[in-house]
């Protein structure tokens, strides 16, 4: 059971996460893209992740597309839709492609550990919430401090940056 | 096979957390669609109140039929599709502006239990995260309305309407910390029961263990005993929490209200503005899709507002569907008083949801529409900060009142 809910979803995973990249209307990928980042929540949920498939949802799928949608949006789209595909384009594509998936095989094949399941988090009892505040602010404290003031920090940038009287 | 075969296999547990679910599905959808229709109902008859008219009344009883000829109405329209629009992301908006609110309702408890079985069609330890995540997923639907109609006035109403959701988003999810941060879980069902045990979170007063039984065989100690719970439920840091807890319930209606794209934040269809805003090139079901995703996400919206902080399906005196006797007549067995009182459990639930509703309804014809750069400004410079301010004020009471 678990496993043909596994393969529906990485299907539908794939299937959308192509149509990306096949679709010629900027509006059709970003959707597909949208659903693409569905199934993969569906994948984390089907592992009991149920805090990070819902977390993709209403970060990548609910806020992030929003935005870029917003913007595709006010793009001139005609141009877009009418660019045909060159044979140039499709080779280094591929090329790209192969490469890619060749440096994941080829660390991911060689990495100690990788074909083990990690470990349970520790926590014991409770949700998968829970146990997850536990470990970010019990074991990874300092990281999680360090990279709340890298995002503090980056954020005042952009407040600055965005500035209209610059001086 | 006879009855028994059938009796075991209806109650094998797989089978019977299917036949219970869809039994809720069907239940609740039916609820919440009538509640819908009789919500449009409810607008037109309270804003014309306000105004001193009359309103549709002409239509059976006080026009009470109004809803079901409308919904015939918009049947027989043409549904007619204007040149130019990119006809997949047309036809698929209305229903993506429909469905989010509606499986919003999937983690709401609107109900306590009926004979053992919980009233909540997914009990989901992240509940909250699930309504967020959900409702976000909403805006799409009238994004690519306003944009796939190719016409201005939708345009700009899909993109007004986006950037007023993704502000306030930021705020309704801030806003509700405080209230995890106090009762400690994500899970609906268990906020609840929170709140029947410890009293609704916006209530600075709670009495503990007040029990009409014990009044009924001493009648003249009542207020003694009012004093006694009133005092058994005080904490210092309950009353203290109060303040965080009331700020973060003003900040999450407000916001709901920009997120539901209601007066007085209903920019993205400002009529005098925008026509009909995203909505404008729709006609027939696709309108009607509209209206109701817009009045559906209401009540789902007003359904977590009462879950989060009005206690629920609670109500003080009022026993859960565990009970086993109803006010104390003899004549009613143990199993149906449960059932009686797990009805009025829900229907405590959905009166509260009304209450919101009319509360809604209330505003939107009183508070005047706010001005687009005012709308902004209150959900980032204010409304955030607050909300942010408010996690920390709770955190102080939490670690330094016991």
């Amino acid at each position: 059971m678990q496993l043909a809910i596994f393969w529906i979803f990485a299907f539908f995973m794939v299937f959308f996460g192509a149509l990306v990249v096949l679709l010629r209307n900027p509006v059709s990928s970003a959707m597909s893209l949208v659903l693409s980042f569905l199934f993969l929540a569906g994948l984390f949920m089907t592992l009991d992740a149920f805090f990070i498939g819902i977390i993709q949802v209403l970060v990548y799928a609910g806020a992030v597309m929003v935005l870029f949608l917003f913007i595709i949006m006010l793009l001139d789209l005609k141009s877009e839709k009418q660019r045909k595909l060159k044979v140039g384009a499709w080779l280094g594509g591929g090329a790209v492609l192969a490469g890619f998936v060749y440096t994941i095989l080829h660390v991911v094949g060689r990495m100690p550990g990788a074909e083990q399941a990690m470990p349970v988090l520790p926590g014991g009892v409770g949700s998968d919430v829970a146990r997850i505040g536990w470990v970010l602010f019990e074991r990874y404290n300092m990281p999680l401090q360090v990279v709340g003031v890298l995002l503090l920090v980056a954020t005042v940038g952009v407040v600055i940056l965005s500035r209209k009287e610059l001086k | 096979m006879d009855c028994t075969q059938i009796y075991q296999i209806v109650m094998m547990p797989e089978v019977f957390l299917v036949w219970t679910s869809l039994a809720k599905i069907l239940g609740l959808l039916g609820i919440v669609l009538g509640l819908v229709s009789y919500t449009v109902y409810a607008e037109r008859r309270v804003s014309a109140f306000i105004q001193d008219r009359l309103g549709p009344n002409r239509v059976g009883p006080q026009g009470l039929i109004q809803p079901i000829a409308d919904a015939f109405k918009l049947v027989l329209k043409e549904n007619f599709m204007p040149a130019g629009v990119n006809k997949f992301f047309y036809y698929i908006a209305p229903k993506l502006s429909m469905i989010p609110a509606i499986l919003v309702l999937a983690v709401l408890p609107f109900g306590s239990t009926l004979l053992g079985v919980p009233m909540v069609i997914a009990g989901i330890d992240i509940g909250v995260l699930w309504v967020f995540a959900v409702s976000s997923l909403g805006v799409y639907g009238i994004v690519l309305a306003g944009w796939a109609s190719n016409s201005k006035y939708s345009f700009l109403g899909g993109i007004r309407s986006s950037s007023q959701m993704i502000s306030y988003e930021l705020s309704l999810g801030l806003s509700v910390i405080p209230v995890f941060m106090v009762v400690g879980t994500l899970n609906l069902p268990e906020i609840v029961l929170y709140q029947v045990k410890n009293g609704w979170l916006i209530a600075p007063f709670w009495p503990q263990g007040f029990d009409l039984a014990k009044l009924a065989e001493n009648p003249g100690g009542a207020w003694e005993m009012v004093v006694a719970s009133f005092a058994a439920g005080f904490s210092l840091q309950k009353l203290l929490l109060w303040v965080p807890l009331f700020l973060s319930f003003i900040v999450f209606l407000v916001s709901i209200f920009a997120e539901t794209n209601r007066a007085p934040f209903d920019l993205p269809e400002a009529e005098q503005e925008l026509v009909a805003g995203y909505h404008t090139e729709y006609s027939s079901m696709g309108f009607a899709l509209f209206f109701l995703g817009e009045y559906a996400a209401m009540i789902a919206a007003s359904g977590v507002i009462v879950t989060l902080f009005l206690g629920g399906w609670s109500l003080p005196l009022v026993p859960d569907g565990s009970a086993e006797s109803f006010f104390g007549l003899s004549f009613v067995p143990g199993w149906l008083a449960g059932v009686l009182w797990g009805f009025v459990n829900i229907g405590v639930f959905f009166g509260k949801v009304i209450a919101l509703l009319l509360f809604m309804i209330w505003v939107r014809w009183t508070v005047p529409r706010f001005r687009y750069d005012q709308l902004m400004k209150l959900g980032w410079y204010f409304f955030f900060e607050l909300a942010l301010f408010n996690i920390l004020l709770t955190a102080l009471v939490l670690i330094f009142v016991p």
